[in-house]
């Protein structure tokens, strides 16, 4: 429990940290940690309920996306000010630095076991991205019809 | 409408396109912006081509297109949100078309970074925390700070000298190699890997990435494999510096 409370804090520092190295507007800094620590409470939980890697990861994917869509509305800036920072927790690291040490070492076969863990994970973010996005959608499409400041904002619109 | 107030329209609106694309921007949210413009400055009906190399425009009812070519390439999220920011303000008419095209000016001219120091200790924390996350190796987060801090010295200076990208992942790769090899022999960190997978992590290519996963979900088919390989190259430039210190030891 503790372990976790740490790597949380940890996610929220790194999150922000990344954002300063690609320049995140200062405005956007701190949410965009808040985004990389829920985000990341997210995937730990699903791993703690033995949901499997690859649910993890979409599902955490998932929440990022929902999230930094919600964080942009909020503070009017393009949504990748939000979901690159947080979604550096979830870069399989561990796994690619396997796979190239094993290819370097000549155990081809056990480096592509890691390419494959790789190719797992970065498949089960794209597609978490893919499903927030349609979230996304359908919310857009809800508020157009709901609400008579976004109809007039977006009256332009031809994606609605 | 004039004829010269259509080609202001369009040169202010490939130049801030230009500037979104050159910083590493996904190719709608250019494309709609372009678009927004056009239709605030009172062209409704505007064609837009954009690829990651370059920005096609032109406007019906007027003769000329115009084409932008993007040649340089860099990460600021910064100028996004500015051009952003500028275009939701021509839309709310706070500024004029002449003044847009004024500020992308100095918005190019002058760049906003957060300063040196900030980045390189910004770079070390991004280590040394991924590094106790993944790894969970808390005795090695001082070191991992130190060498992500030094890797991100060196893709920043040869960044700055030579221009090449890859070419700067990759020393800045080797370097963190041969010191995280060289801290575990004199018994300053206890495994090369875990310090190697952390100090990595500032180099990571997270913009081409998710710009090439947007681009191809959007339907920017070219856009997005362009951006793939831009995210490949990067990868393969960074482990191939490491597997070549790997290889040596």
């Amino acid at each position: 429990m503790l372990n976790l409370i740490i790597d949380l804090i940890l996610t929220y520092i790194g999150t922000v940290t990344f954002g300063v190295l690609i320049n995140v507007p200062r405005r956007g800094l701190n949410l965009g940690g808040w985004i990389g620590a829920l985000s990341f409470l997210a995937y730990r939980l699903c791993l703690m309920a033995n949901l499997g890697i690859a649910f993890a990861n979409l599902f955490g994917a998932l929440i990022i996306g929902i999230l930094s869509m919600q964080a942009a509305r909020y503070k009017r800036m393009p949504v990748i000010n939000f979901n690159i920072p947080a979604m550096v927790p979830f870069v399989p690291g561990g796994q690619a630095y396997q796979m190239i040490k094993n290819f370097a070492l000549g155990n081809v076969s056990e480096a592509i076991s890691f390419l494959l863990q790789v190719a797992v994970i970065a498949g089960s973010i794209a597609f978490g991205f893919l499903l927030a996005e349609m979230v996304n959608r359908v919310q857009a499409r809800l508020m157009v019809r709901f609400s008579s400041r976004w109809s007039h904002e977006n009256r332009h619109n031809p994606k609605l | 409408m004039t004829n010269d107030q259509g080609h202001l329209m369009i040169k202010t609106a490939l130049h801030a396109g230009r500037i979104m694309i050159e910083n590493g921007s996904e190719v709608a949210r250019v494309s709609d912006t372009i678009r927004r413009i056009a239709l605030n400055a009172g062209y409704p009906d505007s064609k837009v081509y954009v690829t990651i190399t370059g920005i096609m425009m032109s406007v019906s009812g007027e003769e000329n297109a115009q084409i932008e070519p993007v040649t340089t390439r860099s990460i600021d999220l910064e100028k996004i949100t500015q051009v952003n920011d500028l275009s939701r303000h021509f839309a709310a008419h706070k500024i004029t078309l002449a003044e847009f095209d004024q500020r992308l000016t100095d918005l190019d001219r002058h760049p906003r970074y957060f300063p040196v120091w900030l980045q390189l200790v910004s770079a070390g924390l991004v280590s040394g925390t991924l590094e106790v996350v993944f790894r969970g190796n808390y005795p090695d987060f001082l070191v991992s700070c130190i060498i992500g801090l030094i890797g991100w010295g060196v893709f920043y200076e040869v960044n700055r000298l030579a221009k090449v990208r890859f070419l700067s992942e990759f020393l800045a790769a080797a370097v963190i190699g041969i010191l995280a090899i060289l801290t575990v022999k004199y018994h300053l960190g206890t495994s090369a890997d875990d310090i190697i997978i952390g100090s990595v992590m500032p180099l990571v290519p997270g913009v081409p990435l998710t710009n090439a996963v947007r681009d191809i979900l959007a339907g920017d088919l070219v856009s997005g494999i362009a951006r793939g390989m831009e995210a490949l190259m990067s990868a393969i430039a960074i482990g191939s510096g490491i597997a070549m210190i790997l290889q040596a030891v």
